[in-house]
């Protein structure tokens, strides 16, 4: 293989390995203020594109994309107080499976809204068949965009969780609820809040790679397993390690394509997380005493 | 004790032929095809609750079982070893008397494996991958188990959707009926509906039985030990991984043998049986059914099926599935059937009332 | 025994709604399976919407052959076992006088032995060729054949001096049946496939793919799927600067795709029916009056463009009311023999010529080669390329 294919695979799987980390990020934001998954998590991403989409319409993209931040984080605030803020001591699968149910909601509720079609923003520089080129090798600018946003996002969210008030709050809800509203946090509010966070976070995850992946009311689903997938490859809660674990499989996707037919790029992908786990059972940065004090 | 264990199946049994008796008076024999269909997800549904509820272990993973059977067993019933007639090892298959010839609807020549011997294969098959993926996977804790079995699932779905020699995404035609024995015969024939339901519900009352049984004896009180606390069960000397491995391995065989079965009932498989909705769908009907409580699960799975699959939800399945569970989760946690203005009932006590777990 | 009947009775409609509306006049129940949702909701939901549609126009009408329409319209989520389970309802229950649909072959294959031995008539949206082949007298397909489609692009291929050809298709019915038909027929055109991928449907992005195909060489590929990722597929293979002519299946001829990948769309060719170009077709064409007419109605009733896949479930009507027409009875035999001798019946697709033989009923001249310049299909012709 030449150089130039080498690199091309690579940058095929640096495009991968963004749009997942970029979903992953968001799983982890509820996971350390609550212990949970938020299964529903991909639908956040989901509705950040469509509703970044439909208000595109009207004004222009910047405009569409802050507008579509602010209503997913409305929606996700709602949903927390509608459906996890009221209930008493939840055991981890219960809520678990709240956020399974509340994810087919959504998926419903989008389809009902905006039908079967698939959507997507304008690319943000360029078009569809625009390129950064070097020597054979092509990049689509947008990738340089998540990628560029990603980090941005990991970035501001650990200055939050560690310099901010606001954030260390959250944080310490997370280490230990009683202790926390011991010292006065209301660990509702927090809840709350890294709901409103995420869904933030899934919503400008679902403008950026809208471009490159396209929206439809089921594309949470995939995204959200994949981004599940990332986040525990690197270890709950580890915004950072799941950049690294997003960048790691997508180049493991994109060059098992190069020796084995593109119908079994998931199943190798898998069958490596799964080895992974069986040696590092807490994922590849994670903490195993950290994670044992979060289990059911 | 044992008595009154045993009552709620002697229920179920009345239960099972009052339904028949009412379908046939009230002329719709035909709601039996769907009850049949409902009572072979049931046996995935029961086990699951015997792994989930009991044990303490999710299982994302579950489908993936069910289509290992299904599949297994298509494939080997209708993979034509005709065109390699006179082969060695076709031939020491055939002096076994483990294939079968024949002629398809269309008059070619058929030499496929017995029905018999490929269900046998099939839950072997299950029981084996069962075993090798269950002995890492269950060392996982939480979250990580989640996504483990979740990882199984997806990569059954992503190789039967995959592997052309399944039929990738049209999945297998044309499987043939299975001859149990005398005149019993697993097929979707309508004159045979009748006795294909009684069949099905048959292994779903020996399964209960086999399950209610398991969870009062001793092997249940240490299920239930390690759900309460594993550390603490290992310590006073349970042999924790070797019980959730044997829980493992028997409710992956029963999801096994529902697939096997409903697939040569339904003379076909396609890869939506292997689906992550499909094993979602198993887990969220063992959760509304009462998480410990295999009672409620087969109530409600029978229940949730048949609706579904008559499409009386329409395009609204998935949501009105949806609702549900939320609906459950958020009002009744322990499950609609658990609901302590049922367990005052005193008839239904003895129904409902055993098996929650301390 | 009696009283227990009549409580059953109650129960079971109370509970599950049993018993359809009652309407006037003579009646014929048709039912439909679509896959309005899951993954295949691309196909089924115009197909849904169509037949609605069109029941609700023809019933205001008189109906077909006189008989008022009683719709069943069922969802099966493009699942084989929800498909199978919703086919012996219709069938045994609703006895039903004939199914449209299911919109998928995998669905189709596995409900073709129930239609035959329930002798009901059941009209495929799907292309399989393994639908219509082996026969069953009461199966029939609407949807035009993939091994037509692939000899189209075969002959445009060849006219273009193409020889070494790449392929990629999803992993869906609709993906494998194209699939199936290239590796089939190329080598009887002297073309070679040299690189043959299959990607998933949900793939977000393709770049590897495509790379491997610019590995390959390729002097042109082929890409047959239904999803979003056939618009992925071309702007991942602009943007790594493959500029060889991209084929693609009449599975694109959907527009939402081509706005969809924007200035990548520009160039591909593909086979599709004449629907999507309806407006151009010179004034004699014969399909042009029934393509017009089903592309308006469709388009100012849902406010969305018209795809192919709706024409399947308007095709399918059509044809049934034909047949209803023909025999001038509702004997399920009479009505099956007069479709399976229905001739020159234009529909969406193209022209029906039913036989004994060809349940299929549709020619190679039902796709039109087609390309999209400046955001909307036009019909392809050999000069328009050169530029």
């Amino acid at each position: 293989m030449s150089l130039d294919l080498f690199f091309q695979y690579l940058v095929a799987g640096i495009t991968y390995g963004t749009i997942y980390a970029i979903v992953a990020i968001g799983f982890n934001i509820i996971y350390n203020t609550t212990g949970i998954i938020n299964f529903a998590q991909g639908e956040f991403v989901m509705l950040g594109g469509m509703i970044g989409v439909t208000l595109h319409a009207l004004v222009p993209m910047p405009v569409a994309i802050a507008g579509a931040v602010v209503v997913t984080m409305l929606v996700g605030a709602l949903i927390e107080m509608l459906f996890i803020r009221w209930l008493r001591r939840p055991s981890v699968l219960r809520l678990i499976i709240i956020t399974i149910g509340l994810s087919i909601g959504i998926r419903e509720l989008a389809l009902l809204l905006w039908g079967e079609g698939v959507r997507a923003l304008p690319y943000f520089t360029g078009t569809a068949v625009t390129s950064l080129s070097i020597g054979d090798v092509h990049i689509s600018p947008q990738v340089l965009w998540v990628l560029g946003i990603s980090a941005v996002m990991v970035a501001a969210l650990n200055f939050f969780f560690a310099r901010t008030l606001l954030g260390r709050q959250m944080r310490a809800c997370a280490c230990n609820r009683e202790a926390a509203q011991l010292c006065g946090i209301s660990a509702k509010n927090m809840v709350t809040l890294s709901f409103v966070l995420s869904a933030g976070i899934g919503a400008l995850a679902g403008c950026v790679i809208s471009p490159i992946t396209y929206v439809q009311y089921d594309s949470g689903t995939s995204l959200a397993l994949k981004g599940f997938t990332v986040a525990i490859l690197g270890g709950l809660g580890n915004s950072m390690a799941a950049i690294a674990a997003g960048l790691l499989l997508g180049s493991l996707e994109s060059f098992s394509i190069w020796v084995m037919p593109a119908a079994y790029k998931d199943v190798i992908a898998i069958s490596i997380l799964l080895l992974i786990l069986f040696v590092r059972p807490t994922g590849l940065f994670g903490n195993a005493e950290a994670a044992r004090l979060k289990d059911y | 004790m044992a008595r009154r264990r045993n009552l709620p199946i002697v229920v179920l049994a009345l239960a099972v032929i009052a339904v028949q008796l009412a379908s046939a008076a009230a002329g719709k024999p035909q709601y039996l095809t769907q009850l049949t269909m409902a009572g072979y997800y049931s046996l995935v549904i029961v086990g699951l609750t015997l792994l989930m509820g009991y044990t303490g272990q999710i299982s994302l993973g579950h489908a993936g079982f069910f289509a290992i059977g299904g599949y297994t067993s298509g494939l080997l019933t209708t993979y034509n070893l005709h065109p390699r007639g006179g082969g060695g090892l076709v031939s020491l298959l055939q002096a076994t008397g483990l294939l079968v010839a024949g002629q398809d609807l269309y008059g070619g020549d058929l030499l496929v494996v017995r029905p018999w011997a490929a269900c046998l294969i099939a839950m072997l098959v299950a029981i084996g991958i069962a075993y090798l993926v269950g002995k890492p996977v269950l060392k996982l804790r939480g979250h990580y188990l989640a996504m483990a079995t979740l990882g199984f699932g997806t990569i059954v779905y992503k190789v039967v959707l995959g592997s052309s020699l399944v039929g990738a995404a049209d999945g297998i035609s044309d499987i043939p009926a299975f001859p149990l024995f005398g005149g019993v015969v697993v097929t979707g024939k309508s004159a045979l509906r009748v006795h294909n339901y009684y069949l099905a519900w048959g292994l779903v009352l020996g399964a209960m039985a086999l399950l209610t049984n398991l969870v009062h004896s001793r092997v249940g009180r240490a299920l239930r030990a390690i759900h309460g606390a594993e550390d603490a069960a290992n310590a006073m000397g349970v042999d924790t991984a070797r019980y959730k491995l044997n829980m493992f391995v028997l409710s992956a065989a029963l999801a096994a043998l529902g697939g096997v079965f409903l697939t040569h009932y339904n003379g076909g498989i396609g890869p939506s049986e292997a689906s992550i909705m499909k094993s979602v769908r198993y887990v969220a009907i063992v959760a509304v059914g009462g998480m410990a409580n295999l009672w409620g699960a087969l109530i409600m799975g029978v229940l949730l099926n048949f609706l579904s699959l008559r499409g009386s939800f329409g395009s609204y399945d998935d949501a009105v599935f949806g609702l549900i569970l939320l609906a459950i989760m958020l009002f009744a946690p322990d499950g609609l059937l658990r609901v302590e203005l049922v367990r005052r009932v005193p008839g239904l006590r003895c129904v409902f009332g055993q098996e929650r777990a301390p | 025994m009696k009283a227990l009947g009549i409580t059953a009775t109650f129960i079971f409609t109370t509970i599950l709604g049993a018993g359809a509306p009652q309407a006037k006049g003579p009646t014929i129940k048709i039912g439909a399976i679509f896959s309005t949702t899951g993954p295949a909701a691309n196909l089924g939901g115009p197909e849904a919407r169509t037949l609605e549609m069109l029941v609700q126009e023809a019933n205001q009408k008189g109906g077909i052959g006189g008989y008022q329409i009683d719709l069943v319209l069922k969802d099966s989520g493009s699942s084989p076992e929800k498909a199978i389970s919703l086919a012996k309802r219709l069938i045994e229950e609703d006895k039903v006088f004939a199914i449209i649909g299911p919109s998928t072959s995998g669905e189709t294959l596995k409900i073709k032995s129930i239609a035959e031995e329930g002798k009901t008539i059941l009209l495929s949206c799907a292309a399989a060729e393994a639908i219509v082949n082996p026969v069953a007298s009461f199966v029939f397909k609407v949807a035009p054949s993939d091994s037509h489609a692939a000899r189209r692009i075969f002959e445009q291929m060849k006219k273009m001096g193409i020889s070494k050809i790449g392929l990629l298709s999803s992993n869906t019915g609709f993906g494998k049946a194209g699939k199936e038909q290239v590796e089939k027929l190329a080598p009887g055109f002297g073309i070679q496939v040299v690189a043959n991928e299959v990607y998933d449907k949900d793939a977000t992005d393709l770049t590897a793919v495509v790379t491997k195909l610019k590995a390959a060489g390729v002097q042109a590929f082929i890409n047959w799927s239904i999803e979003p990722a056939q618009a992925i597929v071309i702007k991942n293979a602009r943007q790594v600067g493959l500029s060889i002519p991209i084929f693609q299946s009449h599975g694109f001829g959907n527009i939402q795709y081509a706005k969809a990948a924007g200035p990548a769309a520009e160039g591909v060719i593909f086979p599709a029916s004449r629907l999507l170009v309806a407006d151009t077709l010179p004034a004699d064409d014969k399909q042009r009056s029934v393509l017009l007419k089903y592309k308006q109605s469709y388009e100012s009733h849902y406010k969305e463009d018209a795809s192919t896949f709706g024409g399947h479930a308007h095709d399918a009507l059509l044809l049934l009311g034909k047949a209803v027409d023909k025999a001038g009875t509702l004997d399920k035999e009479k009505v099956r023999a007069a479709l399976e001798n229905l001739q020159g019946v234009v529909g969406t697709a193209g022209i029906f010529n039913f036989s004994a033989r060809d349940h299929g009923g549709l020619g190679m001249d039902a796709f039109e080669m087609q390309t999209v310049k400046n955001g909307k299909f036009v019909v392809f012709s050999d000069t328009a390329a050169k530029k």
